[in-house]
């Protein structure tokens, strides 16, 4: 799954315009993944500009 | 919020406001809803704007939006020579720095004060759709659930631009075409007053360019966008403008961070669906050779707003009534520029270090008759005929 690092993120909505699920949503400085939705393709990890995503076996 | 409207506003940038302005200007009843809680912040923006464009907006420009007045532009080429651009009237302006935090929160202001209604942290969650036809959102409003129905919904999300896809729009921006951007506000630091600087090169930026826009003195927004493939761990527009600030402005102090993402790809297909107009970074108009897209937002922004209120007093607002919108801006001057600069990145984006370097020397000493990137990129095709044998094909766009 995708994990959010939000001691890192900058909420800026980069992520959410490259996600082709659009599985990601931002409200205000929450940023959350729809895991359901999400296909893991790593397209918003390699977009970010701080590097607050990644890719997590954690269920 | 009431239950219905002339026409709801998803978003309370500039392109929302503006769209929202026009239209109570017209007598129409309109809303906008703003997900976050406070127009303008946090910025996402460089605030770079130049003069004509704002002055086609406003007569008096309010001093309070303007955080610094540009009077040039300098270029540094990859191996570090650096010549300025300099318009024909020096000593002129050509631009601002804005301070979007005002800015943006006066746009909305006048929209308000034209008649509109405005709700914050009131996020769209979807769409409400009848036989695959729009016809108003389900809006978030501190917690509460509301549906609101419209004639017409103008979608003005931003880069995010989730609505259209709740309407069945693909807006997704492909990850070579988004520009990912870091930016810090640095106080302390030598700055040339007045003078917007570009960095361009593989090695410092690939496919994109570092910016200094003067906020004042010895303050300015220092920023840096590059492509989404080139970004990695390691490499992030964040790693690679901690690098170029050590190098530059190593006792530089840092008093805001500023991420984002700019889409420099082409515009949506299509822009409009039945009782729907998608409008500024939404319908992915940022300019793909600045980034710019202020201008673009507030631009279609006002168009959507007059397309909507003909559209509803003539009691159509079917998908074939609303493509005024699409194909006056698409044949307007921002349209063809938007098609134009596209190619232009496209070839760009290629270049080696060795070829900006000696497109940038050939440059040095020119002087604009206007000041933009388009003079400047005239410029370059004319004194470059040979250098890349794929500038020539861009010609047709310039003659
Ligand atoms: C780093 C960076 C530097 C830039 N520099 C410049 C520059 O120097 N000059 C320039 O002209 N342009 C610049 N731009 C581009 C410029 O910021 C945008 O083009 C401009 O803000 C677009 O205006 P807009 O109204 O379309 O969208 P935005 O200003 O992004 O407004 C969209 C609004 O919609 C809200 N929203 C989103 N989803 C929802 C929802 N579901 N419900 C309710 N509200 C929602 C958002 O919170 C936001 O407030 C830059 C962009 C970045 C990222
Ligand atoms: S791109 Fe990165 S910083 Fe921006 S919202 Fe997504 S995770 Fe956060
Ligand atoms: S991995 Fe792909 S599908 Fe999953 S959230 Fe990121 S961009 Fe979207």
């Amino acid at each position: 799954m995708i994990k959010v690092r939000r001691e890192v993120c900058g909420y800026c909505g980069a992520c959410v315009s490259v996600c082709p699920e659009g599985a990601i949503e931002l409200i205000d400085a929450y940023l959350s993944v729809d895991n359901e939705n999400c296909k893991l393709c790593k397209i918003c990890v390699r977009v970010c500009p701080l590097g607050a995503l990644e890719v997590s076996d954690e269920e | 919020m009431k239950s219905e409207y002339d026409v709801l506003i998803i978003g309370g940038g500039p392109g929302g406001a503006l769209a929202a302005k026009t239209c109570a200007e017209k007598g129409l009843s309109v809303c906008i809803v703003e997900k976050r809680p406070a127009i303008g912040t946090p910025v996402r923006c460089a605030e770079g704007i130049g003069e004509d464009l704002i002055g086609e907006f406003f007569d008096k420009i309010d001093p309070k939006w303007i955080s610094a007045k540009i009077k040039g532009a300098k270029l540094i080429s990859p191996d570090g020579s650096s010549f300025y651009l300099n318009p024909e009237m020096a000593g002129n302006e050509v631009g601002y720095v804005l301070d979007r935090k005002f800015f943006d929160r006066d746009l909305v202001w006048q929209a308000v004060e034209a008649g509109a209604e405005c709700y914050v942290k009131a996020r769209a969650v979807d769409a409400i759709l009848e036989n695959g036809v729009v016809k108003g959102a389900v809006i978030e409003h501190f917690g509460i659930l509301k549906d609101v129905r419209a004639s017409i919904v103008i979608a003005a999300d931003g880069v995010e631009s989730k609505f259209a896809k709740y309407c069945g729009i693909d807006t997704t921006v492909p990850l070579r075409e988004l520009e990912t951007c870091a930016q810090y506000l640095m106080t302390d630091i030598d700055i040339e007053p007045g003078i917007t600087a570009f960095y361009v090169g593989r090695e410092i930026c690939p496919e994109g360019y570092i910016w200094i826009f003067p906020k004042g003195d010895r303050t300015a927004n220092v920023g840096i966008g590059i492509s989404g493939t080139q970004s990695k761990d390691g490499s992030r527009a964040k790693d690679y403008l901690d690098k170029f600030v050590s190098r530059n402005f190593p006792e530089g102090k840092i008093i805001e961070l500023i991420v984002g993402g700019v889409s420099v790809c082409e515009p949506l297909e299509c822009t409009v669906a039945d009782n729907l107009i998608i409008v500024g970074d939404a319908a992915r108009l940022s300019d793909p050779i600045t980034g710019g897209g202020i201008y673009n937002a507030m631009y279609t922004g006002r168009l959507a707003g007059q397309v909507a209120a003909e559209s509803i007093r003539s009691g159509d607002c079917s998908k074939k009534a609303l493509m005024k919108y699409e194909t006056t801006w698409r044949s307007s001057k921002m349209g063809k520029a938007l098609d134009r600069n596209y190619q232009i990145k496209e070839i760009f984006v290629k270049l080696s270090d060795k070829q900006l370097d000696s497109i940038l020397t050939s440059v040095s000493n020119i002087v604009m008759k206007d000041f933009s990137t388009l003079t400047l990129i005239k410029e370059i095709i004319k004194l470059n005929p040979k250098l890349i044998k794929e500038l020539s094909g861009l010609r047709k766009y310039f003659e």
